[in-house]
């Protein structure tokens, strides 16, 4: 049933034009695929000190301290790669295809290259990204951390990433997507593949600092094997023009567990279409999707969608979503959907304003206005990414000081 | 300390108090009596600026001063702190954050909050899922952090068992008193309270001088706390409502 490369090639030429399901249509004809060549980086602090400090507003840190390898793409070249431990290769897609046959079996198998033009695109540029495997059994002590960096102005970056954790292995990614200084307008098409053996447990961490004219469409899918978990911590605070997204994890294993947890802020001018959906296929299965979102100004969708196919499962969806400002919107469209009677799948939604009661409650411990509001959203926000890297909190702790979150 | 002349309040554009007048001395204690639903926690709220609280006539003066319009956090940083009934969760707000954000030098929290025997709670939401005794204890951490010199307390004894009303008495005495003895010093150093107390329990545990009963969003009556109390525990509530009317 596998399709081979080249009829997957025609099936991408053939979906060049389709629309997504979701989201603004984006013109691809207005950018220029980003470069493939750029300088290699022996270290990340070879870097320069401005490029530096952007890698690690996104959660990257140039030293490489506390993380078990590195990866950096810049636009469409890759500048970095290392690891520390034979166990946990990282290294390119590109180098993972030449260096590994068997890699064939899992590109392009988890999202179907004709799922819309920006797959397609993706596809038929032979798109190069990372590939990180933990072998078999491995635990790794600390996170691998990856970067997508957008250089170029008016760039389209095409990115394919494959994630493979062997039976038995625990592996942890760290993924901040940003934009160089001076890049206000760009693309990033970003494909994920992720396969959890048997056993297995990906956490999976993507803090998402792109630029106020950034359009961002990733396309992902998990596919979590028998008693694997798949954690994944997503986090986007910034401005940034347009991003749809709708990343799937498939439990095919029996007592697989996936688990979505959402933050993100859309800003005045921002559109953010942000969905989790959990496939439960496999006996017992359970999931849990966390979604928080606030808009000061922008248009925020959260999407949720729990597909239920097989006896006793359990899943629980949770969107929540905070209006700070008069001309905000938030969506919100949590959804299940089940097909065999045993099963236990529920939903909470929630969308409007912060309760005065809760500012007013700590406004009476001598605290202003501001500093009461800040206190509460940090606490709305903090739900979503309890199970992230304490040094990450640190980080979004910042940004969530940054931003202008004074009531409308 | 406290005065309150001829307040009347509206809440939800009903009239919840009408011409309130009492006063909490510096350094002394006063309790307010009162039937459920006569306006008793209006008129803390209202105190404490709560903006769902609309005075529509009389004065609030606080050390003198004409607070009746100010904003909720300058009566805090004034040395005004309550105690409420119900306070609301506060979801995904360690207690132990809000502690340190309200008082920036609190060295040791840690004992202080095992002195409250809320140790175990600094890092759990702020009273989400806590008991009603453990909301008590929640709330008279977050006092002890901001030393208020006016505290405003609604029935620290409601729902909460006996063994936690005497920890919760015995540490809002504490606060209260402290280890002043002398009266001349109480009236300069010690702090001050108005008290909400539907069972009279409290006083069990502290010193009052002067207690209020509101009936129908009114004081109907004043005097001597224990008296009071004993009069109350005779007859009920219902004598003084008669009594009013009389
Ligand atoms: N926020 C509010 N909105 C509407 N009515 C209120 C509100 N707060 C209090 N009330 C009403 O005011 C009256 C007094 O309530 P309250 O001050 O809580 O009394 P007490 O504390 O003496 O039991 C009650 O009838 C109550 O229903
Ligand atoms: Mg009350």
């Amino acid at each position: 049933m596998q399709d081979s490369l080249s009829s997957l090639k025609k099936k991408a030429e053939a979906a060049k034009a389709k629309k997504a399901a979701y989201g603004e249509d984006i013109d691809l004809e207005n950018y220029d695929i980003a470069p493939k060549n750029a300088p290699e980086a022996e270290s990340l602090e070879d870097l320069d000190n401005d490029l530096q400090r952007t890698l690690l507003s996104a959660g990257v840190v140039p030293t490489g301290e506390g993380r078990v390898g590195s990866f950096l793409l810049l636009d469409n070249a890759v500048v970095h790669r290392s690891q520390k431990e034979e166990s946990i290769e990282v290294m390119s897609t590109q180098q993972a295809l030449k260096k590994y046959n068997w890699v064939n079996d899992y590109y392009w198998k988890a999202v179907p290259p004709d799922t819309d033009k920006y797959t397609a695109t993706t596809f038929l540029e032979n798109a190069d990204g990372y590939f990180i495997r933990a072998l078999p059994g491995t635990k790794a002590k600390m996170p691998v951390q990856t970067c997508l960096l957008l250089g170029s102005r008016n760039a389209a970056q095409t990115v394919h990433n494959i994630v493979i954790v062997e039976e038995g292995a625990e592996l942890e990614v760290v993924t901040g997507c940003t934009t160089k200084p001076g890049v206000e307008k760009a693309l990033h098409l970003g494909i994920s593949e992720f396969y959890i053996k048997k056993g297995g447990k990906l956490t999976f961490t993507m803090i998402h600092n792109w630029a106020e004219q950034v359009g961002v469409r990733p396309r992902t899918v998990v596919i979590v094997g028998e008693g694997a978990t798949y954690v994944n911590n997503y986090v986007c605070l910034k401005p940034v023009k347009s991003i749809q997204m709708y990343p799937t994890a498939r439990l095919e294993g029996k007592e697989s567990f996936g688990r979505f947890n959402t933050v993100a802020i859309a800003h005045p001018g921002s559109e953010i279409d942000i969905g989790s959906k959990v496939v439960l296929s496999a006996p017992k299965a359970r999931a849990e999707i966390v979604s928080r979102s606030i808009t000061t100004g922008g248009k925020s969708i959260a999407r949720g969608r729990l597909v239920g196919e097989a006896p006793g499962i359990r899943a629980h969806l949770e969107c929540k979503g905070l209006i700070l400002q008069e001309n905000g919107i938030q969506l919100a469209i949590p959804e299940l959907e089940a097909s065999v009677p045993d099963v236990e799948m529920t939903h909470e939604a929630a969308v409007g304003k912060i309760a005065k009661d809760q500012i007013e409650y700590i406004m009476a411990r001598g605290l202003s206005e501001t500093e009461a509001v800040g206190i509460i959203i940090r606490g709305f926000l903090e739900v979503g990414i309890r199970g992230i890297p304490e040094e990450l909190k640190k980080e979004i702790d910042k940004a969530i000081s940054a931003t202008e979150l004074s009531l409308g | 300390m406290l005065e309150i002349k001829d307040l009347t309040v509206e809440v939800g554009g009903r009239t919840v108090l009408r011409d309130v007048n009492l006063s909490v001395m510096s350094g002394y204690t006063s309790v307010l009596f009162g039937p459920n639903g006569s306006g008793k926690s209006s008129l803390l709220m209202t105190i404490m600026g709560f903006s769902e609280y609309h005075v529509k006539k009389g004065q609030i003066l606080f050390k003198g001063e004409d607070i009746t319009h100010l904003p909720m956090y300058e009566r805090a940083k004034m040395g005004i702190g309550i105690m409420m009934q119900r306070p609301p969760n506060l979801v995904g707000v360690k207690l132990g954050d809000l502690v340190r954000v309200i008082e920036k030098n609190t060295n040791d929290l840690y004992q202080l909050a095992a002195s409250l025997r809320m140790e175990k709670f600094l890092e759990r939401d702020v009273n989400v899922g806590f008991s009603g005794g453990e909301i008590k204890r929640s709330e008279l951490l977050q006092l002890t952090a901001q030393n208020p010199c006016l505290y405003l307390l609604d029935e620290p004894e409601s729902g909460v068992d006996l063994e936690s009303i005497e920890r919760i008495g015995n540490a809002i005495k504490m606060l209260l008193s402290g280890s002043l003895g002398c009266a001349g010093k109480k009236s300069i150093d010690g702090k001050s309270a108005l008290i909400i107390t539907h069972t009279g329990q409290i006083l069990d545990y502290i010193e009052a001088d002067r207690g209020y009963v509101m009936c129908n969003g009114t004081i109907s009556c004043s005097g001597n706390p224990r008296e009071l109390l004993q009069e109350i525990r005779k007859r009920g509530y219902e004598e003084c409502v008669k009594c009013k009317i009389r």
